[in-house]
């Protein structure tokens, strides 16, 4: 980024601060920092996240993707730079740090390895009794999470150690929920699930963003995975956001996506070689079913 | 937290401790050890401290870096010398109440003290100069003799170094787990022994799931390669003495002996020396 954004954006942090869901300014983060083996995971993150959005944040296997979403709900400190977060810094001394991981959820990598209760709905419980919320709040609040992560009835009462992998990631995700956060995290929901599962998981989450009208930040490091799902595109590379837009926009920038080792989805390759070869087409489509409308326009 | 444990760590450098073969370093290490419990005398623990002091300038590891691994042991320590000096018989000293301080027990609680940190200290050189695999290694090597009367060594070995690389791992999904579980509201930290010892419940649950997840995955990896234990298994890179491993050996005989009759030498050049002097008066 160049100094004259940057300048913008501090503007833009005084005056939007109090509406604004998420802010960082100048974020850094050095693991280890006083060693011999410090690595800069962040280098100066600068972003505005606005309330409502659906964000897909993408990058190469150490980009510091996971290193930036447990610093929004202040897991990890930046090493300088602040986050603020409806307007107040969650560095402060006297800012709830309980308050903020209830308002930002994240759900890790493999959420399934951290179930732990008797029973499903007892694990989803786990999140908004430590909030706690009465008996009854708490177990309204595990129903609606679980019915909003597609999981069934029949399988609130079983252990959530004799479920498929699938379902246990979706118990694990309404461990979150339950929590009802204004922002919602997810590091990688889908890795390792078959197309199905994972269009499933995806699907219900879109969804979920649209009744409610939550922030959710989708990452990943593919982006055929949320180009049809997300209004924006963070790609990440060496703990820096290389491109911010929506998908359209990033996706043209494919040659410098396949540099840092990610690729547009596989729909712009054919668009633009359909291009090349003396078609004239509609070149945004990002998705398949955008891709069938253009290319069946262009036949008309 | 757990970051703070350097004892049986491994040191990432260059140096001619960490190049020697794994036997003279465990050898090495009894010897030490041994000795530390034969020595009696000042001049003995002198030698012992040279001894140990030329090893971590040879190490090239930080020396705050041992010292580091001390603090986890701090508590035996102090136990150690306070036990010793309240309870041993002898002439007495200081009379508080019905605990009496002796001259023997402070003679015992500082040789204590000083041979429980060289003994800590010592063995530190030796893991934060060999990594495990090397460290396995070299036992199995070491008592390969013991298979003649049934002793399943390279079991034994292989479990150890199993182990060892787990303890990274598991610390590793400790703190994942952690972070899950902080993020659903959890708190480690605050409220007496009993709220603190059940807030582990969903730390540890997932834990030792995990833990026996891998070890399932780890055996089935094994078997698929064929792995059938240590008959007719041979080593990509087998242990071999070199000219630096000998004079290893050579340096711990020599410290041996040295170490073990100071005592006696010195007492026979203080004797020496009187005897001169009484001869000149």
């Amino acid at each position: 980024m160049e100094g004259n954004e940057i300048s913008v954006l501090s503007l833009e942090i005084e005056i939007k601060r109090k509406e604004m869901s998420l802010i960082l300014d100048h974020v850094n983060h050095i693991y280890g920092e006083d060693t011999k083996l410090a690595v800069a995971a962040l280098k100066d993150i600068n972003l505005v996240i606005p309330d409502g959005q659906f964000i897909g944040l993408i990058g190469h296997t150490g980009s510091g993707k996971s290193t930036l979403v447990q610093h929004l709900n202040g897991l990890l400190k930046p090493t300088s730079g602040s986050i603020y977060f409806n307007g107040q810094d969650i560095a402060d001394k006297d800012y709830d740090k309980k308050e903020l991981r209830s308002k930002v959820g994240l759900v890790f990598q493999y959420p399934e390895h951290q179930l732990f209760e008797v029973t499903v709905f007892q694990d989803v419980c786990f999140g908004p009794k430590n909030l706690g919320l009465s008996g009854k709040e708490v177990e309204i609040r595990a129903y609606t999470a679980l019915k909003q992560a597609g999981v069934k009835e029949e399988l609130f009462q079983v252990s959530p150690f004799d479920l498929s992998g699938g379902q246990k990631r979706r118990v694990a995700i309404a461990g979150v929920l339950a929590m009802k956060p204004e922002v919602l995290i997810l590091d990688e929901p889908t890795a390792g699930l078959d197309p199905k599962g994972r269009d499933e998981i995806l699907g219900q989450i879109k969804q979920l963003q649209k009744e409610t009208g939550i922030t959710v930040i989708l990452v990943s490091h593919s982006m055929e995975d949320v180009a049809e799902y997300v209004d924006r595109i963070l790609v990440m590379n060496k703990g820096q956001v290389v491109y911010d837009g929506v998908p359209k926009e990033v996706f043209k920038h494919y040659e410098g996506l396949e540099k840092i080792g990610l690729a547009a989805p596989q729909v712009t390759y054919i668009m633009d070689r359909l291009n090349k070869e003396g078609f004239s087409l509609d070149t945004d489509a990002t998705t398949i079913v955008e891709a069938k409308e253009a290319i069946l326009k262009a036949f008309r | 937290m757990l970051k703070d444990i350097t004892l049986g760590q491994y040191y990432q450098t260059e140096s001619v401790l960490h190049r020697l073969d794994p036997r003279v370093k465990l050898v090495g290490t009894i010897v030490y050890i041994i000795s530390l419990f034969l020595v009696n005398n000042v001049w003995g623990y002198l030698v012992a401290a040279l001894f140990l002091a030329a090893m971590i300038k040879l190490s090239n590891v930080p020396f705050k870096f041992m010292v580091k691994g001390m603090r986890a042991i701090l508590f035996l320590l102090l136990l150690t010398v306070v036990f010793n000096i309240f309870l041993t018989p002898g002439e007495a000293l200081i009379t508080v109440w019905k605990l009496t301080i002796t001259k023997e027990g402070i003679r015992l609680a500082i040789m204590m003290a000083i041979r429980l940190s060289f003994l800590i200290i010592g063995s530190s050189v030796m893991t934060l100069t060999t990594t495990p695999n090397n460290l396995t290694d070299g036992m199995e090597k070491l008592m390969a003799s013991l298979r003649k009367i049934k002793v399943p060594v390279h079991e034994i070995a292989m479990m150890m170094s199993i182990a060892l690389r787990f303890i990274p791992i598991l610390m590793e999904e400790t703190d994942k787990i952690m972070k899950a579980q902080i993020a659903r509201g959890a708190d480690f930290e605050s409220g007496n022994i009993m709220k603190k010892a059940k807030a582990l419940v969903p730390l540890l649950v997932p834990l030792f799931i995990s833990a026996f997840r891998r070890a399932n995955d780890l055996a089935m990896a094994m078997e698929a390669r064929c792995y059938r234990g240590g008959d007719g298994r041979t080593k990509m890179k087998p242990l071999i003495y070199k000219k630096a491993d000998r004079i290893g050996y050579g340096v711990l005989i020599i410290y041996l002996i040295v170490c073990l009759s100071i005592g006696k030498i010195a007492e026979l050049a203080m004797g020496i020396i009187l005897g001169i002097m009484m001869v000149a008066a």
